[in-house]
């Protein structure tokens, strides 16, 4: 288990204020310049020492991305904070934002350095209205106090910062749906390249990061890379905020070592599963972009990138759904299958059209009003909006029916059967 | 033939324009963007727009007519953008909008059965609002708080921890609350604190574990 001298979010459940001067007693803010004075180049290696990977789902490294900023730009370079989470299964950021908002301004300070941008927003998501008031005043205290704006916290480097609230869209947490909607525009995302380090906002240099990747930072940077890359298996370094949610006896945020096993995670952390480990039917590891993995996967499954990905499934944004024997386990996939039809943005047509497709035949497999043979068109269909999409939005409505195709098969045939024999007349006794 | 009238320019009545907070707040926000970038400020000006017009809630055809021209962009492009965001409405919207969410975490937790509750202590289903104009119910895709599900939205608030004796409760204090108090006017859109009480139901502060 994770030792509370080694959190860095300290405040993950309100127990303290936001306010500066209760986040200052926490030790945020605490000889910021000093960080800042360190140099670009020196943050940057720090953090690619840490194995620090996005927190946001896809696992890039992020001293790697942060040094695909250019050297030398005549343009401004911007970094924007990916604070839209929406992602089922995940609520880490809107407790990082509520409960302890200057930690994330310091991140922004310090990997705005390490890019060098001078120009930060942060997207945050439309329905965290609240959220967005107590971050709001976090940004305002913060100018007032000289930790934001010209020589920002005394450290000679100059940082805007600015909170833009999105309107309800989940595609809008995808990089580069994130910048159009940014721009003022509907939030469609990009062709990649050019990737956003070299045209992204307004055509400039920018990078996109997720609230935790940057709120981790400052911590990274006070206690070395050795401290954050010692927790946690090679390539799947440092602590990782885990929400559990579904049929647990105590759903839950908490931050963790990267590793744990998910076992570990659930009955240490989460109040273990309602009646029991026996009573585990299947858990979605990473958000529910990801394909579920059965309880007989999980007895062994650590809850990181390599692991997951092992299982044929991945650690995404550390949102844990747990699913017991109760479940109508083919609803609660086609209910993710309508969530994607519901977000896909209409810009390309295998989604559009596969992701409305791909529900209304899971619905119908629900009730078993369907044909054994339409399990396999199901899986190929889901294979044909997989990687043929200009984001990752297809590829994640394809997972979690492959996943269920994978590993519950079975109970789709099952329920087919039974509605046919169901509706079969009765055979008279000749 | 005659041919078609000229389009009438709008009366006086029918004009948008944003008044007081909202004015100074709709000019701060385009304050946020570099100059020449103030189409940044859309989904704000919009939502703005939305609060303001505490009788219907929703962004009408004068408003986008305005914020069109505030940030010279095609009317076209503002309609594209309402439909396109979910918290951007241009129809009439209740003054309590009851956002049930119903993806997979919330449903496991029993979603389904609030907004079963909702839909039959107010008579109306999804999408749709009642006689009175009070409420509306909208069923939502996941509203980030998983870990407290299930989760009902109402205007600004989260209401979490809920249970369905917790959602007949938040109903009849919010139809009691408003008659004798009337919604909070201003910019937030939310309850007065001693009519409803925002957050857990049952007592967390926030997504920690909660105590046996």
């Amino acid at each position: 288990m994770l030792k509370d001298k080694d959190r860095i979010f300290t405040n993950l459940y309100g127990q303290a204020g936001v306010d500066l001067a209760s986040s200052k007693k926490r030790g945020i803010w605490d000889k910021t310049a000093s960080l800042v004075k360190k140099g670009r180049a020196t943050i940057v290696e720090e953090i690619k020492a840490s194995g620090l990977r996005g927190r946001g789902g896809a696992g890039f490294p992020t001293g790697l991305k942060w040094s695909f900023m250019p050297e030398h730009s005549t343009l401004p370079s911007y970094l924007v904070v990916n604070a839209d989470e929406s992602e089922p299964g995940t609520c880490k950021d809107r407790d990082m934002i509520r409960f302890d908002p200057h930690r994330l301004l310091e991140g922004c300070l310090l990997s705005a350095a390490g890019m060098g941008a001078h120009h930060v927003y942060i997207y945050i998501r439309g329905e965290f209205v609240r959220e967005a008031e107590v971050l709001q005043s976090a940004i305002e205290e913060a100018y007032a106090a000289g930790l934001l704006g010209k020589n920002a916290a005394k450290s000679g480097y100059d940082l805007d910062l600015y909170l833009h609230r999105g309107a309800g869209a989940y595609i809008c947490g995808e990089e580069t749906a994130l910048l159009e909607s940014l721009e003022g525009k509907k939030g469609q995302p990009r062709l990649k390249p050019p990737f956003p380090a070299t045209c992204g906002l307004y055509g400039c240099p920018t990078t996109v990061n997720n609230v935790e990747t940057i709120a981790v930072v400052p911590t990274i940077l006070r206690r070395g890379a050795a401290w954050f890359s010692s927790f946690g298996r090679d390539k799947n370094h440092g602590t990782k905020v885990f929400c559990i949610s579904g049929h647990v006896n105590k759903p839950c945020t908490v931050e963790e070592s990267m590793s744990i096993p998910l076992k570990d995670l659930i009955e240490q952390h989460a109040g273990g599963v309602r009646g029991g480990w026996q009573n585990l039917l299947a858990v979605i590891p990473g958000g529910s972009s990801v394909p579920l993995i059965p309880r007989t996967l999980c007895e062994t499954a650590l809850m990181d990138y390599s692991s997951l990905q092992e299982l044929n499934s991945g650690l995404g944004t550390g949102g844990v759904i747990v699913m017991d024997r109760s479940t109508d386990i083919v609803r609660a996939i086609a209910r993710i299958a309508h969530f994607y039809k519901h977000e896909s943005c209409g810009q390309c047509t295998p989604c559009r059209e596969g992701t409305g497709w791909m529900w209304r035949v899971l619905e119908r497999m629900a009730e078993g009003r369907a044909e054994v043979a339409e399990i396999e068109l199901l899986l190929q269909v889901s294979k044909q909006v997989e990687g043929h999409t200009i984001c990752a939005l297809g590829d994640a409505a394809a997972w979690p029916i492959q996943g269920l195709i994978r590993h519950f098969r079975g109970e789709i045939v099952k329920r087919i059967e039974g509605r046919r024999l169901a509706e079969q007349p009765p055979i008279a006794a000749q | 033939m005659p041919s078609a009238a000229p389009a009438a320019a709008p009366s006086a009545a029918e004009r948008f324009s944003f008044r007081g907070a909202f004015a100074e707040r709709a000019k701060k926000e385009i304050a946020k963007y570099p100059e020449g970038r103030g189409q940044s400020a859309v989904l704000a000006l919009l939502d703005l727009a939305q609060r303001q017009n505490t009788r219907t809630n929703c962004v009408t055809d004068a408003a986008v007519e305005t914020i069109a021209s505030m940030l010279s962009m095609p009317r076209m492009r503002l309609e594209e953008i309402a439909s396109f965001y979910t918290m951007i409405h241009r129809k009439p919207v209740g003054k309590y909008h009851l956002q049930c969410c119903q993806t997979t975490p919330c449903m496991l937790r029993g979603g389904d059965r609030i907004q079963r509750c909702i839909e039959e202590t107010l008579g109306i289903r999804n999408t749709e609002t009642t006689a009175d104009g009070r409420f509306t119910l909208s069923q939502v895709e996941c509203l980030g708080a998983c870990a407290n599900a299930p989760v009902v939205q109402i205007n600004d608030d989260m209401f979490e921890d809920l249970t369905c004796e917790d959602m007949e409760r938040l109903l009849a204090q919010m139809k009691k609350g408003e008659a004798s108090k009337g919604m909070p006017k201003g910019m937030p859109k939310g309850m007065p604190k001693e009519v409803l009480k925002p957050g857990s139901q049952c007592g967390r502060r926030g997504a920690e574990p909660r105590e046996a």
